[in-house]
C-alpha cells in the first residue's frame, strides 16, 4: 500500500489523470481550479511524450482535447462554471463524433461570471447535454478529496469503454480544500481496443474519418439512436449512489457532492434530537440513480434535496419520486455554502 | 472526538502553514484529517484564514461555523472571529500584536508573545511556529514529535538552518504554556 498523502482536490485530480495515463492536458486557468492546471505544468513538461498547453481560451483548448481524443490518448482539460460554458461546442462535437476524455468543472457561484466562491448551479449544464443536441456526458460527482482521485481515474475508464466524454463535476471548496488520499493500486479492466478508429497517419492504410456531423439526415438519425444506445447502457450497468440509514427514516436527504457531506453531519446532529434522517448521495448524475429515489419514496414519504443552486437535481429527483413522495427543496447559490443548523431548521419545518 | 481550528492573520503570517502542520501531523498519526482555505481576491497583506479538522471519525462537514479554537495571529482576525467561538473553547492570540482583551469570559484564553519570541530567535516569521507549539503543548491533539516530522516533509528541500529555527520555535512555544500551567 502506498504512504498517504495531503493533497488539495485540484492536485489530487491532477495527480490521478497522470497516474491513469493522461499525459495530454489543455487548459486555461480560472479559480477556483487553477492549481490543477498549474500541477499539470509542473508534472506534465518534465514527462517524455506529454502534453501540457497553457491556450488561448477555454474554446482553443477543448478543440485541443477533441484533436488529442482523435488519435486515442487520454486527454484532459478542466475549468470552472464560466470557462465550461465556453467549452460546450467543443464538448457538443466531442460526443457527436464520440470520442473519450475527460473535463473537470470545478463549479463556482453563477450565472454570468458570478462569484469565485464554491456552487452547484452547473447540474443542469453537466447532466441534460450543456451544448446543442441530444447527448449527455457521463457526470460524476465527488464528495471528497480521496473521492476525487479515484472518480478521475474511473472517468477515463468509462470513457474509454462508452467512447464518450466524462465529466468531473465537483466545485471549488472540495477542489480547495485538503485531505489525505492515497493512490491504490487498481485493477486492471479490459477496455474495448481504440485501434479501429483512431486517427494516427493513413501511410499504408485506408483513409479514416472522425467527424461531429453527416448531412444525410438518415445516416445523422442512426448515430443519434447509436449514440442513445450507449445512454441506455450506462442507465442499465454504470449508476453509482451511497445511502444511509434508508431504513425507518423520517425524511430522506438528497445531495451529491460536498453538500451530501453536510448532510452526513446533519443526519448526526438530528439523531441526538430523535429525529431519523436518511440520506441518498448520487455519485452517478448521469446515469441518475432514479431507481434506488423510486424504491425508497415507496417506504419514506418525504424527501429533501439540498443543493447549492436554486433547484436542478430536484427535478430528476421529482422525476423518479413520481408523486409518491413529498419532495421539497433548499438550496443556498452565488457561492454560499448551506450550513448544517439551517438545513436541519427546514428539515423540522416539514417534520412538524 | 472531533477537533475544529480556525487559524488566521495577515497573509503572510503562515497560517495556512500552521494549518497544513496540524493536518499532516493528524494524518501521520491515524486520524481523519481536513484543512480548508479561505480563498478568495486575496492581496498581499490582506487577511488570511484556514479551517483545520482533525477526527477520529470520518469528517462530514468540513465547514465550520464555530471553532472550538480560535489561533488569531493579529487583531483583525480577533475581531472577525472571537464571536464564533464555541462555549468554552480556546483562544490563542498574539499577544504581540493583539492591544485588546478577549471581550468574552465564557472561554478560555492563551496568550503568547509569539513575535517577540520569533524576533528574540532571529526570525520574525517563526511566530506562527511559537504559537503552534503552544497550540499543540496545550491541547495534545498531536504530538510535538509529529508536529517535527510533519514539518520535514512540508519544508523538505529547504535549508537545514530553517527547519531548526522553526523547531526551536514550536519548542519555546510549548514551553511558555508548560510554565503557565505549573504557575496555576
Amino acid at each position: 500500500m502506498e504512504e498517504k498523502m495531503l493533497m488539495k482536490g485540484n492536485e489530487a485530480i491532477g495527480e490521478a489523470a497522470i497516474r491513469a495515463g493522461c499525459h495530454f492536458y489543455f487548459g486555461y486557468p480560472i479559480t477556483p481550479q487553477s492549481e490543477l492546471t498549474a500541477y499539470m505544468a509542473k508534472k506534465l513538461l518534465k514527462m517524455k511524450d506529454a502534453v501540457f498547453v497553457q491556450a488561448e481560451s477555454e474554446i482553443a483548448a477543448i478543440n485541443m482535447v477533441y484533436g488529442a481524443a482523435s488519435t486515442g490518448v487520454r486527454a484532459m482539460t478542466s475549468s470552472s462554471s464560466p470557462g465550461i460554458s465556453l467549452k460546450q461546442e467543443g464538448i457538443s462535437y466531442i460526443a457527436c463524433a464520440e470520442l473519450p476524455c475527460v473535463i473537470v468543472n470545478m463549479q463556482r457561484g453563477g450565472p454570468g461570471l458570478g462569484s469565485i466562491q464554491p456552487g452547484q448551479a452547473d447540474y443542469f449544464q453537466a447532466t441534460k447535454g450543456g451544448g446543442h443536441g441530444d447527448y449527455h456526458l457521463i457526470v460524476l460527482a465527488p464528495s471528497s478529496v480521496q473521492e476525487l482521485v479515484d472518480l478521475t481515474m474511473d472517468a477515463f475508464d468509462l470513457a474509454d469503454k462508452y467512447t464518450n466524454p466524462a465529466m468531473i463535476l465537483g466545485d471549488g471548496l472540495i477542489g480547495q480544500m485538503m485531505e489525505a488520499v492515497e493512490f491504490k493500486e487498481r485493477k486492471k479492466i479490459n477496455l474495448p481496443d481504440k485501434e479501429g478508429w483512431t486517427l494516427t497517419g493513413c501511410k499504408g492504410r485506408e483513409k479514416k474519418y472522425i467527424v461531429p456531423f453527416n448531412l444525410d439526415p438518415y445516416e445523422m438519425e442512426k448515430l443519434n439512436l447509436k449514440i442513445q444506445e450507449k445512454y441506455n447502457k450506462l442507465k442499465e450497468k454504470e449508476v453509482r449512489y451511497e445511502t444511509v440509514n434508508l431504513d425507518n427514516a423520517d425524511l430522506i436527504i438528497v445531495a451529491y457532492g460536498i453538500v451530501a457531506r453536510i448532510a452526513k453531519t446533519v443526519m448526526s446532529n438530528a439523531k441526538k434530537e430523535g429525529i431519523n434522517i436518511g440520506l441518498i448521495r448520487p455519485i452517478t448524475l448521469f446515469p441518475f440513480p432514479e431507481k434506488i429515489i423510486a424504491e425508497t419514496s415507496e417506504k419514506v414519504n418525504k424527501f429533501l434535496v439540498v443543493e447549492m443552486s436554486m433547484g436542478q437535481m430536484v427535478e430528476d429527483v421529482k422525476l423518479a419520486v413520481n408523486g409518491k413522495a413529498e419532495v421539497n427543496f433548499y438550496g443556498r447559490v452565488g457561492g454560499v455554502i448551506p450550513t448544517q443548523s439551517e438545513i436541519l431548521t427546514e428539515i423540522k419545518k416539514y417534520l412538524k | 472526538m472531533l477537533e475544529r481550528i480556525v487559524i488566521s492573520g495577515f497573509g503572510g503570517q503562515g497560517v495556512m502553514l500552521i494549518g497544513r502542520l496540524l493536518a499532516y501531523a493528524g494524518m501521520i498519526e491515524g486520524k481523519k484529517v481536513a484543512w480548508i482555505p479561505s480563498y478568495g481576491p486575496e492581496m498581499r497583506g490582506g487577511t488570511a484564514n484556514c479551517t483545520v479538522l482533525i477526527s477520529s471519525n470520518e469528517i462530514g462537514s468540513p465547514i465550520v461555523s464555530h471553532p472550538k479554537i480560535l489561533i488569531a495571529m493579529n487583531q483583525p482576525s480577533l475581531d472577525k472571529f472571537e464571536s464564533n467561538v464555541s462555549d468554552d473553547g480556546l483562544i490563542i492570540l498574539n499577544d504581540s500584536l493583539i492591544e485588546r482583551e478577549v471581550k468574552r469570559n465564557d472561554v478560555n484564553v492563551i496568550k503568547i508573545p509569539a513575535d517577540d519570541i520569533a524576533d528574540k530567535l532571529g526570525n520574525s516569521r517563526a511566530a506562527n511556529m511559537v504559537v503552534l507549539g503552544a497550540y499543540v503543548e496545550q491541547s495534545g491533539i498531536v504530538k510535538m514529535d509529529t508536529i517535527f516530522k510533519a514539518l520535514e516533509k512540508v519544508l523538505a528541500g529547504r535549508n537545514k538552518k530553517l527547519l531548526e529555527l522553526n523547531k526551536e520555535a514550536l519548542k519555546q512555544g510549548a514551553e511558555l504554556v508548560r510554565k503557565g500551567k505549573s504557575n496555576g
